[in-house]
């Protein structure tokens, strides 16, 4: 019951925020100099204007904007103004299939990777694998994943012909990028996981635990772990925004048909509903992971679920 | 009555950069069917290491059990397997700690630490194991305990807390309960709450109990036998009633001196013991105690005292007790050493 309560006041407040960005996207972005025409000047002034016309671009900003809002609750993002004439929210969800599946890949073989090294680090605290468990992730935040991309795009597409080094379509396609992102992913995990993990086996309910006579491996999944993954958690929402929306560069690396490409274009030509469209997509992304962070809070750690109804 | 625990010529260690610390040196001490031991003596006096190799929860490495031997219902515990140790834990030996607070798992519910150990020793059926569980929690003395059950650990106070501790320790119902220091971080009136509780369940199972304290009120309360350690080694043993109203070692005298009494005028001192233990990683040869004691003489820096019998149940670790030394002093300590200055 308060967990409906809550989850429906969350609900209310991210429609909030989101309004809050889409209005102040559309007047910083129409505040920008430019139109969405290409070679402006050579156009006769009456195409122009017949153009501008068809598009409602003539109308004062405050009408622009209220028919805009109202086009939006109806669910229509508008027609690409650069893309000839492609449905935005159609260009969206075609380029988030690639890049989201990249990302997930990336980001589910992240967590698994770096939770395992995380663990197994802190239970061997200050053994070799703990030290190996460091290097791979002071590589993993300091390498960036564009010279991860080449590098492992010439090794394994070029040098030893395993998988293709480029271009979208296949499963084998996929495997290289998201490898690519997931060292990140790894390595903070990895860093996250065994900082607590060491803190957690330190604390005095693991000795009641073990009091018990519970054997190691419930002790550690069991008991440890589960307290250990709150910071982790924290970390894991932006991350995985970050990862899902594609990174610009490695899909360019790649030449995969995300949606990274436009977050830069879009505002380059001035495409005023692409613009709009990629910004309330991010923003409901982020909106959306943020919240799923907050559930996953209350569901690892009761004490936060109690403070969160509370509210 | 019989020996349910018997500990014997018991040393421990712990490796740091500085040296190897003896934190005990030769601890010998029973306990037998039913009864209650307690264990009193200053912070870093090795009691709680003792209690916690006992149950073999000293973590190894830093720790190293040197020498000696754990008798525990037919068993050597110092030489039992891990796996073994595993299945003793728990259900025949169990622990309560010290802080409630940081005892309990956050993140789990109070029944479901509760029927973890049920699960794993009684082979219980979950649903079976939940209705132990709120038994167990009624019988420790919570309210409502089917919804105390579901509740997690910081929806309970400290007293709780505590009482949910002692329900989880007895929850298989084991033969020795040791308690480190249950009371030392609650409230003085839950302090008396939990060891009436302490008391009317060993009652009712027979329990013995080890106790762990430094709070010489609690052990009036409820121990049958006391064993006073200092600086990694027993000093002085016997009866709740020999060590209290006939203590013959110098840091007995000292422990009782230090203690408010309501018999006493409130003008009269509470005399503190001065100085401080010796450094456990180059303990002296003689008796550690000699650098404190008014009484000390030549011998006890120079030798370690042997345990004397001064009944089949009272030991003191003294040179004092020696035929030659002086007798004269010895009673000096016992009222608060009005005699002395």
């Amino acid at each position: 019951m308060d967990m409906i309560k809550y989850t429906l006041t969350r609900l209310g407040y991210m429609i909030v925020t989101l309004w809050i960005i889409v209005t102040a996207t559309f007047f910083l972005m129409h505040s920008l100099p430019g139109t969405p025409l290409q070679n402006e000047e050579k156009l006769p002034p009456l195409i122009r204007d017949q153009i501008m016309e068809t598009y409602g671009l003539n109308d004062p900003l405050p009408v622009q904007y209220m028919n805009f809002l109202g086009r939006l609750v109806q669910g229509d993002l508008g027609k690409s103004l650069t893309y000839d004439g492609r449905s935005v929210t159609e260009m969206l969800l075609e380029g988030f299939q690639a890049s989201s599946f990249i990302g997930m890949q990336a980001l589910v073989f992240g967590v698994v990777v770096g939770l395992f090294l995380g663990v197994a680090a802190a239970l061997r605290h200050g053994g070799l694998l703990d030290n190996i468990a460091t290097i791979v992730a002071v590589a993993g935040v300091s390498i960036p994943s564009f010279v991860m991309a080449g590098l492992l795009s010439y090794w394994v597409g070029v040098k030893w012909q395993l998988l293709p080094t480029a271009l979208w379509g296949t499963y084998e396609h996929t495997i290289l990028p998201s490898l690519s992102l997931s060292f990140f992913v790894i390595a903070q995990m990895s860093r996250y996981i065994r900082t607590e993990m060491v803190e957690v086996l330190d604390q005095d309910y693991m000795k009641t635990a073990k009091a018990k006579g519970l054997g190691r491996q419930a002790i550690i999944f069991r008991h440890a772990l589960r307290n250990a993954l709150i910071p982790a958690v924290t970390v894991l929402g932006p991350l995985a925004v970050n990862i899902i929306t594609g990174s610009l560069v490695v899909e360019t690396i790649f030449a995969i048909p995300g949606i990274g490409e436009f977050f830069v274009q879009s505002i380059q030509v001035n495409d005023y509903t692409l613009i709009m469209g990629v910004t309330i997509f991010y923003a409901v992304l982020i909106l959306v992971t943020i919240f799923v962070v907050d559930i996953l809070y209350g569901i690892i750690d009761p004490r936060i679920r109690l403070a969160g109804a509370r509210e | 009555m019989s020996k349910l625990l018997d500990v014997r010529d018991l040393h421990v260690s712990f490796t740091t950069y500085n040296g190897e610390v003896k934190a005990v040196r030769g601890v010998n001490f029973y306990v037998n069917k039913g009864e209650t031991v307690a264990i009193v003596g200053e912070s870093g006096c090795g009691k709680s290491v003792t209690s916690q190799t006992i149950m073999r929860l000293i973590p190894q490495p830093p720790g190293i059990i040197r020498h000696g031997e754990i008798h525990f219902a037919d068993r050597d515990l110092v030489k039992v397997s891990d796996k073994q140790m595993e299945k003793i834990r728990g259900s025949e030996l169990a622990m309560i700690f010290q802080d409630p607070m940081t005892s309990l798992n956050p993140t789990m519910t109070v029944g479901r630490q509760i029927t973890e150990s049920l699960i794993k020793h009684q082979k219980l059926g979950s649903s079976k194991a939940r209705q132990k569980a709120i038994e167990l929690l009624r019988m420790v003395g919570i309210p409502s305990p089917e919804s105390r059950a579901k509740q997690y650990p910081h929806q309970f106070s400290g007293g709780m807390r505590q009482r949910a501790m002692i329900a989880i320790a007895l929850s298989c119902r084991p033969k020795l309960l040791i308690a480190d220091e249950p009371t030392t971080a609650l409230d003085v009136t839950i302090q008396a709450q939990i060891i009436d509780l302490m008391k009317r369940l060993q009652e009712k199972f027979g329990t013995s109990i080890i106790l762990i304290t430094h709070d010489l009120g609690v052990v009036a309360d409820i121990a049958d036998r006391v064993v006073v350690m200092y600086a990694g080694i027993v000093v002085e043993t016997g009866t709740l009633h020999e060590v209290f109203f006939n203590p013959h070692h110098p840091y007995t005298w000292g422990l009782m001196a230090s203690m408010p009494r309501l018999d006493l005028h409130h003008e009269q001192e509470l005399l503190p013991i001065s100085g401080s233990p010796p450094d456990l990683i180059s303990p002296p040869k003689g008796c550690p105690f000699a650098a404190r004691c008014r009484h000390a003489m030549k011998v006890c820096t120079e030798y370690m005292p042997e345990m004397t019998d001064l009944s089949s149940t009272h030991q003191v670790a003294c040179w004092l007790e020696h035929p030659m030394a002086p007798k004269a002093n010895k009673h000096t300590g016992r009222n608060g050493g009005e005699a002395d200055e």
